[in-house]
């Protein structure tokens, strides 16, 4: 599987030409293997999905045999009248835009790098592996190892830098706790990125560039005006993927932070888990999700423009 | 000069993606007394296996990789049991259910956690499944069952459709054509299925931490952060063990299968 080939547009599906299968068996034999896969994916996802937004339009509560009762549009209205609502989509949005513009730059930066004929290549391949594998909870105790205020490793080194003249407790501190995440959130996704963007970068194709050299253009604006164009689907790809799935990150920031201090670092995921488990508003918490997934449906949306114009080029 | 300012850059990367790494390990083979040490270090004084002998020691902590450990082999099994026949007739029959489902791939992907799992709790609540290892297995397949179907489909595309053909003129029924046939030539594909739905189920927190309420239910993860509600210096050396121990059954898995899980990426850009 050609990487970049199919990166830009969605896989065929079957031959031009299938033959039907020589053995018959029909469209029923095919449901029937199918049908273990339905199950759960119906059972599971796509009837909770259907209920989850049923469950927004009522009050319902997290006990057993609570009676629920539709209440039309009442959740939204609180939604948005809620301040905790907003400071946490405030700051989910802070996360998100902000991991995601960093991944980008940092994996982009990377990707050039591992793009060309420089020792250490192997091993940062290596390295970047990591992040994609670990648990992600494993991820958050990580980080809170290299944050601890008096056992850590960045207050230490910072100190015999003279960078600072005391220990600072930054997952704990107001200003610092939110920008403290941002990083790990940075490293944890940096990989895939870097993956997707260096299949893309060789996937330009070389004349482009021999062609752009001979005409005298500088290494600088061949990389604006021949690479960066040839990468914009995979750009937008990547960048849409991370966005939403840095919405969706929860389980990282739940070991580094849990929302702490103060919501300071309480991204919507958090906010609406909490509703829910802490404090029993399914009915709420479901149409935070809501609101959640509409969100990440415009970013999807922008995600599908994109590739739909690539695809019409 | 250019080409050592660039050496200059990917040193810095290097460093960015090592030290967290380094300083978990650094930190699982220091003694308690050097963890209250306030002048940290990176080499440990005296290194010590005792904090991964006390992270086996704690109960809680064997239990519960034990129960991550039955969790995710269940969910590795049978998402290819279930997986396996989906993805054949997927790929060997073009209909229209073939769009539905690599669309339903690429939507899994992004899919509204937060909205779901509300609904989903009650569902397993219902069905008495709350807080109880079948409940979250269940859960599991669900989310991992897209991707691994979608990594098996693209093995049986593999298999030339003139191989059955051939071993149907032979004379082969249709369950030995699978058997013999279609079946050793997937083998490697099923291998990359079961190590992903694996590392998947293993690695996973937020449907455990909604389904498994019952401490003695508690799968690793669960219990890996209930470990730093005591931010006591002396446990955090326990703690650098026990992560490094729940690393490694994924890192070892994932070392085998991302050539595969980055083509996947790559050409879905579905995540690995």
């Amino acid at each position: 599987m050609t990487a970049t080939q199919t990166a830009t547009r969605p896989p065929r599906t079957g031959r031009p030409h299938a033959r039907p299968n020589p053995r018959g068996g029909g469209d029923r034999g095919t449901l029937l293997l199918l049908l273990p896969a339905l199950v759960p994916v119906l059972l599971f996802s796509v009837g909770p999905l259907l209920y989850g937004i049923y469950l927004s339009l009522t009050d319902a509560r997290g006990g057993r045999n609570a009676v629920i009762s539709f209440v039309g549009l009442k959740n939204f209205g609180d939604v948005l009248a809620d301040g905790d609502f907003w400071s946490s989509f405030k700051i989910g949005l802070i996360w998100a835009v902000g991991v995601t513009v960093l991944q980008f730059l940092a994996a982009l930066g990377l990707a050039l790098l591992l793009n060309q004929n420089l020792r250490l290549r192997g091993l940062a391949r290596v390295l970047a592996m990591a992040p994609w594998a670990m648990p992600p909870i494993v991820i958050g105790l990580m980080w809170r190892l290299v944050y601890h205020p008096n056992a850590g490793i960045l207050n230490a080194t910072l100190q015999n830098l003279h960078l600072l003249d005391h220990n600072v407790d930054w997952l704990n501190d107001f200003g610092t706790a939110l920008p403290a995440i941002i990083v790990v959130g940075v490293w944890t996704g940096m990989p895939q990125t870097t993956v997707v963007l260096l299949a893309g970068l060789q996937g330009v194709p070389k004349e482009l560039h021999e062609a752009a050299a001979v005409d005298g253009a500088s290494v600088w604006r061949r990389f604006w005006n021949v690479t960066l164009p040839q990468l914009r689907p995979v750009i937008v790809t990547i960048t849409s993927l991370d966005f939403v799935w840095n919405i969706n990150q929860f389980a990282m920031v739940y070991a580094l932070t849990q929302g702490g201090p103060g919501g300071r670092t309480r991204l919507p995921m958090l906010f609406a888990y909490e509703e829910a488990f802490r404090y029993g508003f399914f009915g709420y918490a479901a149409a935070l999700g809501v609101a959640i997934t509409l969100v990440v449906l415009v970013v999807l949306g922008f995600y599908l423009w994109g590739r739909m114009r690539e695809s019409a080029r | 000069m250019r080409r050592s300012l660039k050496y200059l850059a990917l040193l810095g990367y290097l460093v960015f993606l090592a030290f967290p790494l380094l300083w978990l390990l650094s930190t699982a083979f220091k003694t308690p007394r050097e963890m209250a040490n306030l002048h940290p270090r990176w080499i440990p004084h005296h290194p010590t296996l005792r904090n991964f002998s006390d992270a086996f020691a704690a109960q809680d902590l064997t239990g519960s990789a034990a129960r991550s450990l039955i969790v995710a082999v269940s969910v590795a099994v049978l998402t290819v049991v279930i997986a396996l026949p989906a993805a054949y007739a997927l790929a060997r029959r073009r209909s229209v259910l073939n769009r539905i489902a690599i669309g339903w791939v690429l939507v899994s992907q992004v899919f509204p956690v937060v909205l779901i799992v509300i609904p989903l709790f009650i569902i397993l609540r219902r069905l008495e499944l709350v807080n109880t290892l079948p409940g979250l297995i269940l859960v599991h397949i669900t989310f991992v069952l897209p991707f691994a179907l979608w990594m098996l489909q693209g093995y049986v595309r593999g298999v030339p459709r003139e191989l059955e053909e051939a071993a149907a003129v032979d004379g082969a029924g249709r369950v030995k054509t699978l058997v013999s046939v279609v079946a050793p030539l997937l083998a490697p594909g099923v291998v990359a299925a079961l190590l992903f739905a694996f590392i998947s189920s293993w690695n996973e927190f937020f449907f455990a931490l909604v389904i498994l309420k019952d401490p003695d239910k508690a799968t690793l993860p669960l219990t890996l952060v209930k470990f730093t509600g005591a931010e006591q210096a002396a446990r955090l050396g326990p703690l650098a063990a026990a992560s490094l121990l729940a690393t490694i059954p994924s890192l070892i898995f994932f070392a085998i299968i991302q050539r595969r899980l980055r083509a996947g990426l790559t050409a879905g850009a579905v995540k690995g």
